[in-house]
């Protein structure tokens, strides 16, 4: 299962002694957009691995440079269409379809297979220089100095983001500071939003089934009465898959459980007054969607580009068991409600 | 907008004996951690660093030691469910599995 290159290759290289290598155009068609949408809502990404191996960008010879990149879409994409105008080899590594830094975390994008891979294409006959450009963000899974021992050629770390490329190669691979860090902008944050709701669809499962219960106990068995409590429950999932990225920055406190008590906690009170809840039912929407936002929030750690893994440790080992205690103190309290409802019934 | 997370670097060393000044770790961090001054690194700034490991990876005489890893959330959950270390082990792009949650 592999993504259909044919909107991404124009034709094979014939001058060079390899004849099967396909060049790749720098522009993507509406159906790479199309599919990259698709990706990052997570429909079917497992197909849209690239064939690892070698590509060619424009006309390259054998003094072109090489560029090393991961065979997940996104990111061979995010490559290919800075490279307008510009005679250059690609080298895939086979990182199983993951991007760049978390192939790296995790050591497929490797030192082992940046070596296997140079040598499988024949590098070393088909280029006459000695120097493979790697994203930066490979950095972490490669050993520039064990490459270098292994294969001859010297790895130089490119970029963090591939559209600083030209811009690098102009200044003969000579890297600003500002190329060198990782940002979390807004639009960073935002773009991870897709996935985000996507994984929060068990809880909203849970939420229309709560919606339900409180629907059932308010007496009112009327659609719109049944809307309105969906939309009290289901709320909390935005705010935490949406409001908590957008609004990361300027919570307090550093660790995102507490970030997201903090939002949550301020959206639950904000929900109460609004949809006019009291007493038991109030309590129990305060507990439930505040945990709730709060989870969400903590888990956002793993999107987020500088989270390490002792706090993250740190905030699930005390974090997680507050949060679940007061969900469950939420769920007692719905049940309470009941069971006096259905005494009085 | 500089982010700074709790418990930032804890386990990131440097053995300035050891450093020949090849400046390799200011080259791959990516937030800035290190200076250089008098021909050695320096830890510049601990709290910035979320020990991805780069720089430990590709220091050529192991000057670096940090302990590295995925700082994610769902990551140490499922190490905990498992009883293993955290692990992003999701089988991301297999056929095995659909879920995406790294990546």
């Amino acid at each position: 299962m592999s993504f259909d290159l044919s909107n991404a290759v124009l034709r094979p290289l014939s001058n060079t002694k390899q004849q099967s290598i396909p060049v790749v155009s720098t522009k993507l068609s509406m159906r790479d957009i199309i599919d990259g949408w698709k990706v990052r809502w997570g429909f079917g990404r497992n197909r849209y691995l690239v064939k690892p191996g070698l590509y060619a960008c424009g006309n390259p010879t054998a003094s072109s440079m090489v560029l090393v990149s991961a065979n997940y879409k996104l990111s061979f994409d995010a490559l290919r269409k800075e490279l307008s105008g510009i005679d250059a080899w690609i080298l895939v590594l086979d990182t199983k379809g993951v991007n760049v830094w978390c192939a790296a975390g995790k050591g497929t994008f490797g030192t082992q297979e940046v070596i296997r891979q140079v040598k499988n294409v024949g590098l070393a006959s088909l280029v006459s220089h000695r120097t493979l450009i790697l994203p930066q963000l490979g950095a972490p899974g490669v050993a520039a100095h064990e490459v270098a021992k292994a294969t001859g050629f010297r790895v130089v770390y490119g970029p963090v983001r591939a559209k600083d490329i030209p811009a690098f190669l102009k200044a003969g691979m000579k890297k600003t500071d500002a190329m060198r860090r990782v940002e979390f902008r807004l639009a960073d944050r935002l773009a991870v939003v897709p996935v985000e709701l996507v994984h929060a669809w068990p809880f909203a499962v849970g939420a229309l089934l709560v919606s339900g219960l409180f629907w059932y106990l308010s007496g009112n068995l009327t659609p719109a009465a049944y809307f309105r409590y969906a939309a009290l429950f289901l709320s909390p999932l935005l705010v935490g898959s949406i409001f908590f990225p957008c609004l990361l920055p300027l919570l307090p406190f550093k660790a995102f459980a507490l970030k997201g008590c903090v939002l949550g906690s301020s959206w639950s009170l904000f929900a109460i007054g609004i949809f006019r809840l009291n007493g038991m039912e109030a309590a129990s929407y305060f507990l439930l969607s505040t945990s709730l936002i709060s989870f969400i929030s903590m888990n956002f750690t793993g999107s987020s580009t500088f989270t390490n893994l002792t706090g993250v440790k740190w905030e699930v080992k005390v974090g997680l068991p507050i949060m679940i205690t007061a969900a469950l103190a939420g769920i007692v309290i719905i049940a309470v409600r009941l069971s006096m409802f259905l005494m009085k019934g | 907008m500089e982010f700074r997370y709790i418990l930032a670097g804890q386990s990131l060393t440097l053995d300035t004996e050891k450093c020949i000044g090849c400046l390799m770790c200011c080259e791959v961090c990516p937030h800035n951690v290190f200076s250089f001054a008098e021909g050695k690194a320096r830890i510049a700034d601990r709290g910035r660093c979320m020990e991805c490991g780069a720089c430990a990876r590709n220091c050529p005489v192991s000057a670096l030691t940090v302990t590295s890893g995925v700082g994610c959330t769902a990551a140490v959950i499922g190490g905990l469910l498992k009883g293993g270390e955290p692990n992003c082990d999701c089988d991301c792009g297999t056929a095995k599995s659909k879920k995406v949650r790294c990546c």
